[in-house]
């Protein structure tokens, strides 16, 4: 006992902090491959895709020790005023954001543009765990709804980029953690009740603020014969990236749908394909193996964190990494429909990449502090 | 501990249990993305694998080099040249508008058909022919201004020459991109669009042979369609080359002996059917129209009252005037209705049905017997004994001769003219025919139209005393892939069975008729020609016998002359006819007679065989084009 708590406050590395680090490197190389062998037979001068994304990297390490060196209780202590400078940034963006593609997610900081979107289901996390720590969890309006109004105005202005992407990313850390904190089961039953009566409203809102091009990625998934040549495309040629890479894949730059860019955004959102056309099956379950192990490590984390604000935390973060990487997945293999959310620690990005770099340190924060209590 | 944080220990321990249901839902999940996984990759693996080997490549066409096309002695008639198409990709335009206004000015494209060509349907990604047949100097411009004009790229195509020029134009024909209609058509199941095939002329007829193979050649391309790099290339095979019984020198002969005149001059050699020379005039133009023609040139063509794209050899039905009493004399000598003895008075008109069928010649021949009827052209014994024969037995010869058919020679769109009947006018007119209409027929006159090919081949057949041979046009044809010569045989035709005095009798009037009579002008000092002239009206029946200069150029008669030499050993048969200028013996025979006689002077020069002709064949493009793909 006292050796661990020696070594967590030495900040030398114990055997479950080596395999964190290492699960992280490995899936962050990965990503770098895939990146490099999609980007590096495009035609332009400039710094190299992969380049950049090694330098996103390089920021991100340092989010991640600056997350790991403050003790969580003071980062959790700035929680709302980082969540007041996410509403201001995600106004920012609407306002003097740059647009790319009928959204508005951007802004341009000197050479870079910053997401904030990326930033904000992290800050939700935070702002959550921290609620729920300080809040009596006594009764549904506590525990609910109150929760999701502080949730709401985030939601509201990331869906009016748009970003469904994100903006269902960030609405499903609100779900996970209200599961987290524990619904009774008769809450839970006026909250579906409600939520069943609200539907049609809410339905209205929400594919009424849809753009076309996503409401017709939603019906392409509902029928995939809904045009087979023009918004089902992309699907289709995510699927066809991963199908034939079969078992052992088409090799490094041997991936001719990335690499002849019939797959798009191949070097994003899509890098899961280019990886698994180029490493096929085998290489999928490796790249999964090392995904679900980074996300068993930090339940493992959750489960042994010492008090609530750390599992709530750990619980929401897990949340956040889950449900990119099954969405994200899900989506390059056909079973969602497509919704723009990155591959965390894989997709180029510099702001998902710094995000979910904050993110792990934050989590591996949890973990070495577990201990100092009982000192 | 605090209380609290008894309370806050539990409330931990109850949420960090819930946890573990997080441990079996990611377990659960990474499960089934697994599953899915494999389903896509190993399951499915094949079929996805088929589909991105389809995305990544496409089959380019490589078109074959056609086959050249030589006359009898190894002249080339046909080849195929270096030519350069301007291509325009329009994913890769970025402005439209300046893209065609640097083409105007560069190579002077008209900006209507160019503007035209860019809006019609078709992929963005692929490129399409804008113009063909830059100049070099066109082609290094566009390049040199590469970088200004994305988008626009010049290949270097095969392009089909007649170095003739307009020389047996008709006969050769063109070539084109094969239309939608036709690509329907089982002879052309193999093409796609784009591809070259003949048109007209030989090039049509025999099209299966010199069109060759087209290749494929597998190419990688990007999302964008671009070609990345090639992966496989199956080779075209090139067409075959063709040999035609056509001679160059009596073909140019005979074309430059219409001169602007219309009309058609043919000359067959009566042992083998073979063509020798074809000429019909106006001619258009076969390179031009093997290349691609703005609308306004194609319609300038078409609505041109002479007709250019008319064979007038094979296409021109024209009523036969006196030609036609050979018919009539062989079917008077054949029923026994004109005999060695039959005479006739001839007093310049023929009353029957309360008017005069007049004969050309005013004052009347006086006694004629059926020699000196068919020497004089004497109109009055022909009416005779046409009305003797009656319409349908004179039909009935007609096509025994032929007419009325088609000849089989290998052009396409042979017309086969008019032998009218009885049972032709009913059907065809639903009216009764007319006694006086067989006056007129027995002159050749009437409704009776024939082709000057049609012609030809009843002077074959005189001359052959019934034995004939289909015409023939292609005598070999030498394939590309082995080298083998394949000598085409010539076809007899059915023997046409008269009695050997009928066709005495015809060869001995046939040589009166030069010799002694009407064709005068068609008497040689090299060769005795036989022949018969012909003047078909081109109204009804005349009553003013005006001097032809008299009458507008476009009303005139049309000059016939049938002819074969020599007489007494009949080697050619040739049929010369000039639309609107009178009278045959004077416009038609002298034609005859120079086509005939460069043909005996032709004679000593035995024609090369088509092999050795193959030694003989060196045109530097052709050689060089065949390389290219071989």
């Amino acid at each position: 006992m006292i050796d661990r708590v020696l070594d967590s406050r030495s900040l030398t590395l114990d055997h479950f902090d080596w395999r964190f680090l290492g699960l992280i490197a490995a899936i962050l190389s990965l990503g770098v491959l895939s990146i490099y062998s999609v980007t590096s037979t495009l035609p332009g001068g400039g710094t190299p895709v992969y380049m950049k994304q090694l330098a996103w990297i390089a920021i991100g390490c340092a989010a991640f020790v600056a997350m790991l060196a403050v003790d969580y209780h003071k980062i959790s202590r700035l929680a709302y005023i980082l969540y007041a400078l996410l509403l201001v940034l995600l106004v920012v963006v609407l306002v003097a954001g740059k647009t790319s593609r009928g959204a508005q997610r951007w802004i341009p900081i000197g050479p870079f543009v910053f997401q904030p979107s990326e930033f904000a289901k992290l800050v939700l996390v935070l702002t959550l765990a921290t609620y729920y720590t300080k809040s009596p969890r006594q009764g549904w309006m506590q525990r609910v709804v109150l929760p999701g109004l502080i949730m709401l105005p985030g939601l509201l202005l990331i869906l009016k980029q748009p970003d469904l992407g994100s903006g269902l990313s960030y609405l499903s850390i609100y779900v996970s953690m209200l599961l987290v904190v524990g619904m009774r089961s008769k809450a839970m039953g006026t909250l579906m009740l409600f939520a069943v009566m609200l539907f049609p409203f809410a339905w209205e809102i929400v594919w009424g603020s849809l753009h076309d091009y996503q409401r017709e990625r939603i019906m392409t998934f509902v029928d995939p014969a809904y045009d087979t040549g023009g918004k089902g495309y992309h699907g289709l040629q995510s699927r066809i990236a991963i199908g034939s890479g079969e078992l052992l894949g088409k090799g490094l730059y041997g991936g001719t749908q990335s690499q002849l860019k019939f797959l798009p955004e191949s070097h994003t959102d899509f890098v899961f394909a280019v990886f698994a056309e180029e490493w096929g099956f085998l290489g999928v379950l490796v790249l999964l193996g090392l995904f679900a192990g980074l996300i068993w490590l930090s339940l493992e984390i959750a489960l042994k964190a010492k008090d609530m604000l750390g599992a709530l935390l750990a619980a929401g973060l897990i949340a956040m990494l889950a449900f990119c990487l099954v969405i994200n997945v899900g989506m390059t293999a056909g079973l969602f429909p497509i919704v723009g959310i990155p591959l965390p620690l894989m997709s180029y990005g510099g702001s998902s990449t710094v995000a979910t770099m904050a993110a792990l340190g934050l989590l591996l924060n949890i973990k070495r502090r577990r201990l100092t209590l009982f000192y | 501990m605090s209380a609290r944080g008894g309370t806050q220990h539990d409330e931990l321990r109850e949420l960090q249990q819930r946890l573990i249901l997080f441990k079996v839902s990611l377990l659960l999940v990474v499960g089934l993305l697994t599953l899915r996984l494999w389903y896509l990759q190993i399951s499915e693996g094949g079929y996805y694998q088929d589909l991105s080997e389809n995305n990544r490549t496409r089959a380019v066409v490589l078109e074959p080099v056609r086959g050249l096309i030589y006359d009898r002695n190894g002249v080339l008639l046909a080849n195929n040249v270096p030519s350069f198409g301007l291509y325009v990709t329009l994913e890769d335009v970025k402005d439209r508008k300046a893209l065609l206004e640097s083409l105007v000015t560069l190579v002077g494209l008209d900006e209507a058909t160019v503007r035209k060509k860019l809006s019609e349907r078709g992929s963005k990604l692929l490129p399409r022919k804008v113009k063909d047949g830059l100049t070099l100097r066109e082609a290094a411009l566009i390049e040199s201004h590469r970088l200004d004009l994305p988008g626009v790229t010049v290949l270097a195509e095969s392009q089909r020459n007649y170095p003739g020029g307009l020389t047996a134009a008709h006969l050769l024909g063109y070539v084109g991109e094969v239309s939608s209609d036709q690509l329907e058509r089982s002879e052309y199941a193999e093409l796609h669009l784009g591809s070259i095939i003949g048109q007209y002329g030989v090039e049509k007829t025999y099209d299966r042979f010199l069109r060759g193979r087209a290749g494929q050649k597998t190419v990688e391309v990007d999302a964008m369609g671009h070609e990345k790099r090639t992966v496989e290339v199956g080779k075209p095979s090139a067409g075959d080359d063709l040999y035609l019984t056509i001679d160059a020198r009596l073909q140019t002969l005979a074309e430059q002996l219409l001169g602007d005149e219309f009309g058609a001059i043919i000359a067959i050699e009566t042992a083998t059917g073979d063509v020798l020379a074809m000429a019909s005039r106006p001619v258009f133009d076969p390179n031009m129209l093997s290349r691609e023609l703005t609308p306004k040139q194609w319609d300038k063509i078409v609505q041109d009252e002479g007709h250019p794209l008319t064979n007038r050899a094979t296409q021109g039905q024209y009523p036969p005037g006196s030609t036609f009493k050979i018919v009539v004399a062989a079917a008077g000598l054949e029923t026994g209705v004109v005999s060695t003895t039959t005479r006739v008075r001839c007093t310049g008109g023929y009353p029957f049905g309360g008017r005069v069928y007049r004969d050309w010649k005013a004052q009347g021949h006086g006694v004629m017997d059926v020699v000196d009827a068919i020497v004089d052209s004497c109109d009055v014994f022909f009416y005779t004994i046409g009305q003797r024969l009656g319409i349908d037995t004179m039909a009935e010869f007609a096509d025994r001769f032929g007419l009325g058919h088609e000849t089989g020679v290998e052009l396409p769109s042979e017309r086969t003219g008019i032998v009218p009947s009885t049972a032709w006018k009913t059907k065809a007119r639903n009216e009764i025919w007319m006694p006086g209409e067989t006056i007129s027929a027995a002159i050749g006159q009437g409704y009776t139209t024939v082709t000057p090919m049609q012609m030809t081949m009843v002077m074959a057949t005189v001359a052959g005393s019934g034995e004939s041979f289909r015409p023939r046009i292609v005598r070999a044809i030498k394939e590309r892939a082995t080298g083998q010569v394949l000598d085409l045989p010539s076809v007899p035709r059915p023997k046409l069975a008269l009695k050997p005095e009928t066709y005495e009798l015809l060869h001995e009037s046939l040589a009166g008729v030069v010799s002694r009579g009407t064709a005068g002008r068609a008497r040689s000092t090299l060769v005795q020609i036989a022949g018969k002239t012909g003047t078909a009206q081109t109204a009804a029946l005349k009553d003013d016998r005006k001097k032809d200069k008299d009458i507008p150029k476009k009303l005139r008669d049309h000059a016939w002359f049938v002819s074969y030499a020599p007489a007494d050993e009949p080697k050619i048969a040739v049929v010369v006819l000039v639309e609107n200028m009178g009278h045959g013996g004077s416009w038609a025979a002298p034609l005859a007679k120079q086509v005939i006689e460069a043909y005996i002077k032709l004679k000593p020069a035995e024609p090369v065989t088509a092999d050795a002709a193959v030694e003989r064949e060196s045109p530097p493009m052709a050689v060089a084009m065949r390389d290219a793909h071989d």
